[in-house]
């Protein structure tokens, strides 16, 4: 049978569009529109064409800091990625566990960014912190205010500590998902615990992660608050990521024209490699035709 | 309505009509052809119009970036490259 195509339902996104609109677009628009200009304040604009863009994508600072964002975000998705599932496998199914369980993993994600920091940087204090001072201890020489090791250990555990629950609470939701009758077919088969994993829960859960990798890339993508709290973006340049570096831009030196340039080559990355995952992963394991 | 905090200048007013329009014809194709168009092209992923458009402006932000970044800041030629790259989208991708 033919199949009716009614694109009506569309004006129902209107609501939503005119949200988005607000809250994205025009900023956005705003942000193009300063990225071509310079101002020296007081809603004066000079036309300054692509020169800011020209600035930053010739910027070593630039380059430093989209390195270390790359490499921040890959390690913290290695990290909590497969932590997310191996947590999600491992928490009950039934029983009152369950609900503590789950506030247990929740309650990391309720705690504000810096409230978190604050949490790290007390934690982390080698005279007054358990953490620091466990560490000296047991004969380390760890200091998150003067070595860049010890300060991105800080801050990849920092974001660890932070969202791996959420990975794993979105896993979970993946996991009870799955109908009993695919475990009780792979029962049957005599499937190992591997094979039950990597051809059961393991795609089913495809969506959800998904959603996770994106959400995980996306904020550690542009993590700001935790290391803004607790190193400060040091020592030296260490921990500045890409949204320490334009918040240096914009407010600090009040270079709003080579930040607002920054802030849509930052945007295009990040729009860039969201797509990338997301295709990615919504055409895994599909027929190819 | 005082838009002057915006900052609006004639050339990024253009680009964003540009891009209204885009999705204007957009909306318009889908309209006298509805079911977006979806195909398997050489990437081996299901695109529609849509997606192909996304790809296309993408791109040639990219495209831009790159010519700004390791050539000049004469960008007629990245729109040039920018219109070969759409129209490759849109008939392979």
């Amino acid at each position: 049978m033919e199949k009716t195509w009614n694109n009506k339902a569309w004006f129902m996104v209107l609501p939503v569009l005119l949200l988005v609109a607000f809250s994205a677009v025009i900023p956005l628009m705003t942000v193009v529109n300063y990225s071509v200009q310079d101002t020296f304040g007081n809603n004066q604009f000079f036309w300054a064409g692509t020169e800011w863009y020209k600035q930053i994508l010739a910027s070593e600072r630039f380059h430093e800091a989209l390195w270390r964002n790359l490499l921040f975000s890959f390690i913290v998705l290695a990290i909590e990625i497969p932590l997310g599932i191996v947590i999600a496998l491992a928490m009950p199914r039934k029983g009152w566990t369950v609900s503590l369980c789950l506030v247990l993993m929740a309650l990391p994600l309720l705690i504000p960014w810096n409230v978190v920091g604050t949490i790290w940087q007390v934690f982390g204090r080698v005279d007054i912190g358990l953490l620091g001072h466990t560490m000296e201890a047991l004969g380390f020489d760890y200091n998150y205010t003067q070595d860049p090791l010890d300060a991105w250990i800080t801050v990849v555990l920092i974001d660890v500590w932070h969202w791996t629950s959420l990975v794993a609470l979105l896993c979970y939701a993946g996991l009870v998902a799955i109908p009993e009758a695919y475990y009780q077919a792979a029962q049957i088969d005599g499937a190992s615990r591997w094979a039950v994993f990597r051809y059961i829960q393991l795609p089913k859960m495809n969506r959800v992660l998904l959603i996770a990798v994106l959400l995980r890339f996306m904020d550690s993508f542009m993590i700001y608050t935790e290391p803004f709290v607790v190193t400060g973006g040091g020592p030296g340049n260490s921990t500045t990521f890409l949204s320490i570096d334009l918040v240096k831009m914009a407010i600090g030196q009040f270079d709003l024209g080579p930040a607002a340039a920054m802030s849509i080559i930052y945007f295009l990355i990040i729009l860039l490699f969201s797509w990338i995952f997301y295709t990615v992963m919504t055409n895994a394991g599909q027929d190819r035709k | 309505m005082d838009l002057s905090w915006m900052a609006w200048t004639w050339p990024t007013a253009l680009f964003f009509v540009t891009i209204a329009l885009l999705i204007a014809s957009m909306g318009v194709w889908e309209y006298y052809s509805p079911g977006g168009g979806a195909r398997y092209g050489v990437l081996r992923i299901e695109t529609t119009r849509g997606d192909r458009l996304f790809i296309s402006l993408l791109g040639s932000a990219f495209i831009h970036l790159a010519w700004l970044g390791l050539i000049g800041p004469n960008l007629w030629w990245a729109l040039a490259i920018s219109f070969a790259y759409a129209l490759c989208v849109f008939r392979w991708v």
